[in-house]
């Protein structure tokens, strides 16, 4: 079904990069800065949509991948005195390890015990960084100044506190991890992951090896939301244990789940429209949390394929 | 102090955790057990059963016994009714998906807790014990209260034990647990079981949390704890064995009680939620549960 249209699904992901990119040109400071943000987080989003899209495993602990990128790259910077790119490699990495380690134990679990394993995983990472307090700053988290947060290219210097060129960083990796997710899912390796997520049974029993892949998909899911946060905190400079906690696994879910988990750009669509949401209702209530009570629920009783599910199956059956 | 009473006080206080956190976590297994549903919004039921008996105890003047008994019903029958309209409006719809259950608890979870912040507020409030009588002890007065808050759960997990094994409604519960769909061809009303569950296991948060009020205060946030605390009892005991509930949950409060007396209590969290996933990981039916269906 998906197969027909290679080239209309290549032309809409790089119609929807560029449309990024022209907006950085049209739109106010406020939401160029909000959009720039919402592209970091959106890369987490895909990154747990990688996992709980197409593999099925609902994981409660993708905090702690997006945290171990944030800390990783913060940390190698005020501590270390890297630089950025170092840095970047760097939280990646960590985020990558920890999720090969995680993915070997938490995968010998299934169904519900999957979800609480990782969640506990993640509280136990958690309560690590606010007992290195010394070294992590615990609660108050750490501020990662200007000049730090500059890479220099022989004679220029990209700023990452300019405004453009954050977007313009944030945009990079939003296109490059967007365009990895379409070619994988479009893979071997996706179709597999899609597999084992129909029918775990009938996948093992055809030959494939479904713990390597899970593994595989873990391992790559850790990495990517590693590389997110490395790049929030490289990017607006601040590392604090609030984006460890439960909350911030609980986010990427709520994203996946309203924007369409399993499709290339649910991720991007669920995290920009909760982003306007909480924008535009913090003006009149500060009931955050309520609203993304109320989203959950909805979305899970009314419509549990998502924004972008939903147009996949009423009107256009190609999109990825 | 020496070590000996000091040791002596950290169990005790162990103890009284231990009792509120096996009311808990009993609620949540019955749930798990019954329904196959994580209810991760279990907390916010204790949350709520503490802020209600706050505002219960404080309208009623007079004594402060006549407060908190008052409390001690009206509270967990509210929270019941809560858990049983969301059991309607949301659980049901799902048809129980375990998947779809978790995503709903937590949407419920975020509704109760920032309810209970815009209309109860951050601040942390106290209940009046309605007694305070010390014991004395050679070596220190302990809080009559706290003996009694122990002496109450134990009676409560009689009770349920008792009406888990020797009463037909528990026949009826079990039957459930054991095979749904036999169950219902057998003409038990599945949904109504499944309901009444729900509100149960709501309550035994509750009441737990009543119990411990008058020692802990009431906060909009006191819920995060216990959740946690309460899937660790569970996991431990064995998801869906009760009497696994109750011996985890001594272990738990003991070893919590007489570790952060000792050590850092950041420390015997991180200890205890590793060992718990390892648990979870390497002997997935609990160390005194049999394998689940």
């Amino acid at each position: 079904m998906r197969d027909a249209s290679p080239a209309k699904a290549y032309a809409l992901h790089i119609g929807v990069i560029a449309l990024l990119f022209a907006l950085n040109f049209v739109l106010p400071d406020y939401h160029q800065g909000l959009f720039a943000r919402i592209m970091a987080l959106a890369v987490f989003a895909m990154g747990y949509n990688l996992l709980f899209g197409y593999v099925g495993l609902l994981s409660l602990g993708h905090a702690m991948f997006f945290s171990a990128g944030l800390y990783g790259a913060g940390l190698t910077v005020y501590h270390l005195g890297w630089g950025v790119p170092e840095a970047f490699l760097a939280g990646v990495a960590c985020g990558a390890l920890l999720a090969l380690v995680i993915g070997l134990l938490a995968l010998r679990t299934s169904g519900v015990a999957f979800m609480i394993v990782t969640m506990m995983f993640a509280q136990v990472f958690y309560l690590l960084i606010l007992y290195f307090a010394a070294w992590t700053g615990g609660d108050q988290g750490l501020v990662i100044q200007q000049a730090s947060r500059v890479i220099a290219i022989g004679d220029a210097s990209l700023d990452l506190t300019d405004p453009t060129v954050r977007y313009m960083s944030a945009l990079a990796l939003f296109a490059v991890v967007l365009l990895i997710t379409l070619a994988v899912v479009r893979s071997r390796f996706g179709r597999v992951l899609v597999a084992i997520r129909e029918n775990e049974e009938r996948t093992k029993m055809l030959g494939y090896d479904t713990v390597a892949n899970k593994l595989a998909a873990v391992v790559a899911s850790g990495a990517i939301c590693a590389a997110s946060g490395a790049a929030y905190a490289l990017l607006f400079g601040y590392v604090g244990s609030s984006f460890a906690g439960v909350q911030y696994s609980i986010l990427p879910l709520l994203w996946v789940l309203l924007g369409g988990a399993a499709t290339t750009l649910g991720p991007l669509i669920g995290t920009l429209f909760m982003y306007y949401v909480t924008d535009i209702t913090s003006g009149f209530t500060s009931a955050y949390l309520l609203i993304v009570g109320v989203a959950l629920i909805l979305l899970v009783l009314f419509a549990p394929r998502g924004i972008m599910g939903s147009i996949r199956e009423r009107w256009l059956g190609w999109l990825p | 102090m020496h070590f000996g009473p000091h040791l002596l006080l950290a169990a005790l206080e162990g103890l009284v955790t231990s009792a509120v956190l096996a009311l808990t976590a009993l609620g949540l297994s019955l749930v798990f057990g019954v329904m196959r549903v994580v209810n991760v919004a279990h907390g916010e039921f204790f949350m709520l059963g503490a802020v209600l008996a706050w505002a219960v105890s404080t309208a009623i003047s007079g004594h402060p016994a006549i407060g908190f008994v008052a409390a001690l019903v009206i509270a967990p029958l509210l929270v019941g009714l809560v858990a049983l309209v969301a059991e309607r409006l949301v659980l049901r719809r799902l048809n129980y998906n375990p998947e779809g259950t978790i995503v709903a608890t937590i949407g419920m979870l975020y509704i109760i807790q920032q309810l209970a912040l815009t209309f109860y507020g951050p601040e942390a409030r106290p209940v009046e014990p309605p007694f305070s009588y010390r014991i004395l002890l050679p070596w220190f007065g302990y809080s009559g209260y706290k003996l009694s808050v122990v002496a109450v759960s134990a009676i409560l997990l009689v009770i349920t034990w008792l009406v888990l094994t020797r009463t037909k409604i528990g026949l009826i519960m079990r039957a459930t647990q054991y095979d749904r769909e036999t169950a219902q061809a057998f003409g038990i009303p599945v949904e109504r079981v499944y309901a009444g569950v729900f509100a149960v296991g709501a309550m035994l948060a509750a009441i737990a949390a009543v119990l411990i009020v008058p020692i802990s205060q009431a906060h909009y946030l006191m819920g995060q704890d216990p959740l946690l605390l309460s899937f660790i009892v569970v996991i431990i005991g064995g998801l869906g064995s009760l009497r696994g509930t109750v011996v985890a949950a001594v272990l738990i409060g003991l070893s919590d009680g007489i570790i952060s007396m000792f050590f850092s209590p950041t420390l015997a969290k991180i200890i205890a939620t590793l060992v718990v996933a390892m648990v979870l990981v390497f002997r997935p039916q609990g160390l005194f549960g049999t394998t689940s269906r």
